[in-house]
């Protein structure tokens, strides 16, 4: 291998090791690449953070002078004007109905996830790709479907909406529950066996309660993240009696903070613009509350756990 | 008794799945019958002529979703770069979060930002970039109100980013630390240990955060919808006004004039249906075959 000992020529791809221990051009083109990619990719993260400002600041800057609070307590009025009271309550109607569907079924499927299916079984797998599917559903699909399901011949209402932001909810719930109930130490699903209780209040009794705040975060993620949606609300809940108070979920369309946004900003008269902007802001402020609180849910169940 | 009602939940969850591909198939019907395949092959979207056709969106929906993806996915590893390897601690738990923030914008909101800000400010942009480029013909001449399917591929871009960003960090954190603690052993730098390490072991992984991304920019309808222009238009420039199949879904079916109609928007349903299932399915086998999945299930 070393080749001038026997008089051959050296390998050129081994370093000389009689060579000075100083900088060569070589390690100072290497810093500089380094030094590149280290700045583009901060470059990068900064990109991102600064289109999160412009969007932030397009919505606030816009929205926050359309806000007052009888922008928040009156319906809205006429084509463009008015507030978004009545768009508020039906949001909240849907959301709440939404999640009353979607909340239970995702943690029993992580529940069946993590302590039911063996991690290699076979339906458990089945199950895990069938969410993932879910997951990447088109929203607009989803609006179609529950259109065929319960809509179509003109039965839009505010449960249509809650089935479709549901059928969003569910796998985000799902995944999430699964992967914080798969951080539960087994010991103690061992130390609830060793103590001979069956195995459902192993789970209700020891599993749960330890994994809650991360259920928590989860679920409260979701409901933020189908909160924003248009597309399944669209074709199912759409809004003809637009200016009035419907607390009745089973009867017509309920109006609704995202299909609100939509349509105001469609009429392209100035008012609309301006109510489209508060209403924005109303629901981007609620989302980013929820998203806030949600982490500090996860923070303090983390804290908590370690301190015990 | 949980296990069963368990199992119930998921029996659910399933069920519904096949039920939603089983209604916009049914609901597709009176389309497929009458124009078969040949609907992926027809430019013209006619509803008061019953003329029909997908190709003009199945256009409009690569194209602004490939220029989502040309920006988004290098730009989302290199955060990801940042955020795993490069990035103090502290930055870290300040960054991390506001590019997460960013996913939590409802696609409406930024549509409408999309509309109101970026729109005009893309229009003033667009002819110093037309008279620089303009020979080539995806700069070339369209007449613009910043509507385009440029504009809905940068829209598109914003909300595939973070996707990308996140998946491609907890699959960065994934390298064991031996592997990288070993280069720099051997005096590589922090690039180089990117390049030489960390890059290879994730390669398969970042390509499945790719696809997952390119499945969210396909499906995307409202933000689209309201930023692409909603013409049926096959135009070399990128900042032609487009539309793509879920925007063509979202503007069209509460205003259809036939059942014909109708239906045809179910079909283009299918069609977005089955493209994104292979997109989910060509994730989850490329994260699959290198077992990767834990990462990628954030």
């Amino acid at each position: 291998m070393i080749g001038h000992e026997d008089g051959q020529p050296r390998d050129p791809a081994l370093p000389d090791p009689t060579a000075p221990l100083t900088a060569t051009g070589n390690l100072r083109r290497r810093a500089a690449v380094n030094r590149m990619v280290e700045i583009s990719a901060s470059g990068s993260a900064l990109l991102a953070v600064s289109v999160l400002a412009l969007v932030l600041y397009g919505v606030i800057s816009r929205g926050a002078s359309a806000l007052s609070f009888t922008f928040l307590t009156s319906n809205p009025a006429g084509l463009a004007g008015g507030g978004i009271a009545n768009a508020l309550i039906g949001t909240a109607l849907i959301v709440a109905l939404a999640a009353v569907i979607a909340v239970p079924v995702g943690i029993l499927c992580g529940i069946y996830l993590t302590e039911f299916a063996g991690a290699r079984s076979r339906s458990g797998r089945a199950l895990k790709l069938v969410l993932d599917l879910m997951q990447g559903l088109p929203t607009v699909v989803v609006g179609l479907f529950v259109f065929g399901l319960l809509v179509a011949g003109g039965k839009e209402s505010g449960f249509a909406g809650a089935v479709a932001l549901s059928i969003v909810m569910l796998p985000l719930i799902a995944r999430s529950s699964q992967e914080v109930l798969a951080l539960v130490p087994g010991t103690l699903r061992e130390a609830a066996d060793a103590l001979g209780v069956d195995r459902w209040r192993g789970v209700v009794g020891v599993v749960l309660p330890t994994a809650l705040g991360g259920i928590a975060t989860g679920a409260i993620l979701a409901i933020a993240r189908a909160a924003g949606e248009t597309a399944p609300l669209l074709f199912v809940d759409g809004i003809y009696n637009a200016n009035t108070t419907e607390l009745n979920l089973f009867g017509h369309g309920v109006p609704n903070i995202p299909v609100l946004i939509l349509t105001t900003s469609d009429l392209a008269i100035p008012q609309g613009f301006a109510r489209a902007w508060g209403a924005a802001f109303v629901l981007l402020a609620l989302i980013m509350i929820a998203n806030i609180g949600a982490r500090l849910i996860l923070a303090r169940s983390r804290r908590v756990r370690m301190t015990r | 008794m949980l296990s069963g009602i368990c199992a119930l939940a998921g029996l659910l969850v399933v069920a519904v799945l096949v039920e939603i591909a089983y209604q916009v198939i049914s609901g597709a019907s009176l389309s497929t019958s009458r124009f078969g395949l040949g609907f992926l092959l027809d430019a013209q979207w006619q509803p008061n002529f019953g003329r029909f056709g997908a190709t003009a969106m199945l256009y409009g929906t690569a194209v602004s979703s490939l220029v989502a993806l040309a920006l988004a996915a290098p730009l989302g590893v290199a955060i990801g770069l940042y955020l795993s390897l490069l990035a103090p601690r502290g930055v870290c738990a300040v960054v991390g979060p506001l590019v997460e923030m960013l996913a939590a914008i409802p696609s409406v909101i930024l549509g409408l930002w999309g509309v109101i800000v970026l729109a005009p400010f893309l229009q003033r942009q667009e002819g110093w970039l037309h008279s620089a480029l303009g020979f080539i013909p995806i700069f070339g001449s369209a007449q613009t109100t910043g509507l385009s399917l440029f504009t809905a591929g940068l829209i598109l871009a914003i909300m595939v980013l973070p996707i990308v960003a996140s998946l491609s960090r907890d699959l960065f954190l994934t390298v064991p630390r031996e592997l990288r603690e070993g280069a720099e052993a051997l005096g590589a730098t922090r690039w180089e240990v990117i390049r030489g390490v960390v890059l290879p072991t994730t390669v398969s992984g970042v390509a499945a955060a790719s696809v997952l991304g390119l499945g969210r920019a396909l499906g995307e309808a409202i933000a689209v919808a309201q930023v692409v222009g909603n013409l049926n238009l096959i135009h070399p420039s990128l900042f032609a006004p487009g539309a793509t199949l879920a925007s063509r879904i979202a503007l069209d079916f509460q205003f259809t004039v036939s059942k014909l109609h109708t239906a045809s928007l179910f079909y283009l349903a299918v069609v977005l249906l089955a493209i994104n299932l292979l997109a989910s399915l060509g994730a989850q086998a490329i994260a699959a075959r290198f077992d990767v999945q834990r990462a990628l299930a954030r």
